[in-house]
């Protein structure tokens, strides 16, 4: 087992969390109940990273963060390192690739508590943040978890990109699931193995809470 | 906005990218076994560590040219060394560490027969015993180019590229060898001299005149600090010399 590795995975992951918790629930909201110009346009750019090859997610991010022109020029220039190759650069194209499996089963959550819930919330006086906190908040707390927890999930899997935008450096862009790759060029089985192994009960155990948690949501609910 | 926004996530994770100042080195998948033996006796000698990326030599030069965090670069040839001084992110021109070798690898399993000429994979290419011939990938790996090389000289290419798989890098090729998947390949003697391939795979050196040398370069890189430059070094001492040589480099 690459312990350093599993670190630098579940500390990428994790990162990613924080910046997805939020964004999630902003956009999630926003999307669920209300309606707008460029809805239609904003969800499919949103919902791009389920069928995008990470591969051209990894192309684009090269091409802007290479520090030989344009804004990666600029990072360089101005704070000596850029979004490639480094830790950083993974945490973007973690956030980036994870909106999908964020935005959306939050949007579900925030567009199944009933309207009159809400309304009935707002009638009594409570403020906005109020009913947020109050109400949906609660009421849509297992989507949001089950969110966050495809994306720590996916995260600790994903590889076309890390391995393109993050090479195989070790204890700065070698996840654990490149770790494995490498393992398995290194004609060592026995470490290939071992973490591989863990992943699969990891991801079970993933799958089936989220299956619990929407499970027990959907019984509160009838 | 945009760029305050990459501002502010860049100073955020400063924290976390200092986390670690132990140089990174990038090294070309044939000397991955004697590398790390040098590096260990290296940290035990010094006290230093390094960390240390492998992949191909060409997916390495770009990776240094896109801004790879790199300080050194052990490559399998000259030519990306050459590349990369012109484009003036080297210190110096470069040596020459290690000349690197060819073997024939075949799956222990596998009723390829092992010889010189490659008589008998040009059989069991024709007569079907060898349906996937492992070889690094020539666009940017210097064994495949050197594999490719071999091929060529003994007018086996067209013959074999139906049957070709390519490798990532040379170690994926030995892997894919190892495993069994292909039936032979063309690997760096380095590798088929690992423990770990020794117990699973054959091989037989092949002569050095059915290909261009091999000549494996190093160079410091722009940004090399003060372990790089002890690293750099001490892989051309007498000790990593050793290393090198049980390897089955020649030494330069």
């Amino acid at each position: 087992m690459d312990w350093q590795a599993l670190t630098l995975s579940v500390k990428l992951s994790l990162m990613t969390l924080v910046f997805l918790l939020p964004i999630g629930i902003v956009f999630g909201r926003w999307l669920a109940y209300r309606r707008f110009i460029g809805k239609s346009l904003l969800q499919t750019v949103l919902a791009l990273p389920l069928v995008l090859p990470p591969t051209v997610l990894g192309y684009y991010l090269l091409v802007v963060f290479s520090p030989n022109q344009g804004l990666g020029l600029w990072l360089a220039n101005n704070f000596g390192t850029t979004l490639v190759f480094n830790f950083e650069g993974l945490v973007l194209a973690s956030i980036i690739f994870n909106l999908p499996f964020a935005i959306q089963p939050m949007q579900r959550a925030f567009a199944s508590i009933p309207n009159e819930i809400r309304e009935a919330a707002a009638c009594c006086g409570m403020k906005p943040s109020t009913v947020l906190w109050k109400i949906e908040l609660p009421l849509a707390w297992p989507g949001i978890v089950s969110a966050m927890i495809m994306c720590f999930a996916h995260t600790l899997g994903e590889f076309g990109i890390v391995l393109m935008v993050g090479g195989n450096i070790p204890d700065e862009t070698q996840t654990i699931a490149i770790s494995i790759y490498d393992r398995v060029q290194a004609f060592d089985d026995q470490s290939a193995s071992i973490m591989s192994f863990s992943l699969l009960i990891f991801s079970m155990l993933t799958i089936s809470f989220t299956y619990w948690l929407s499970e027990r949501s959907s019984h509160n609910h009838a | 906005m945009k760029k305050f926004f990459f501002a502010i996530l860049l100073i955020t994770f400063n924290q976390f990218a200092l986390a670690t100042d132990i140089p990174v080195i990038a090294a070309a998948a044939s000397v991955k076994f004697a590398l790390q033996d040098i590096a260990k006796e290296f940290t035990q000698d010094t006290g230093k560590k390094v960390r240390i990326s492998y992949s191909s030599s060409g997916n390495l030069t770009r990776q240094i040219l896109q801004g790879g965090p790199f300080e050194l670069f052990l490559s399998a040839n000259t030519h990306y060394i050459d590349q990369l001084h012109q484009q003036h992110k080297t210190v110096g021109q470069g040596v020459v560490y290690a000349i690197g070798r060819l073997v024939l690898l075949t799956h222990k399993d596998s009723n390829v027969q092992l010889d010189k000429n490659l008589a008998d994979v040009r059989q069991a290419l024709q007569d079907g015993r060898l349906t996937r011939f492992a070889i690094a990938n020539p666009v940017h790996a210097p064994y495949g180019v050197a594999g490719k090389e071999v091929l060529n000289t003994l007018e086996l290419w067209a013959l074999s590229v139906p049957n070709l798989v390519l490798g990532e890098n040379i170690a994926q090729a030995a892997q894919f060898t190892r495993s069994g998947a292909a039936q032979a390949g063309l690997i760096s003697y380095s590798l088929a001299l690992a423990p770990a391939l020794k117990n699973h795979t054959r091989f037989l050196l092949l002569p050095a005149d059915l290909h261009q040398p091999i000549q494996q370069s190093m160079v410091l890189l722009k940004n090399a600090g003060a372990t790089s430059k002890l690293f750099f070094n001490y892989l051309q001492q007498d000790k990593a010399r050793n290393i090198f040589s049980a390897y089955g480099f020649s030494a330069p």
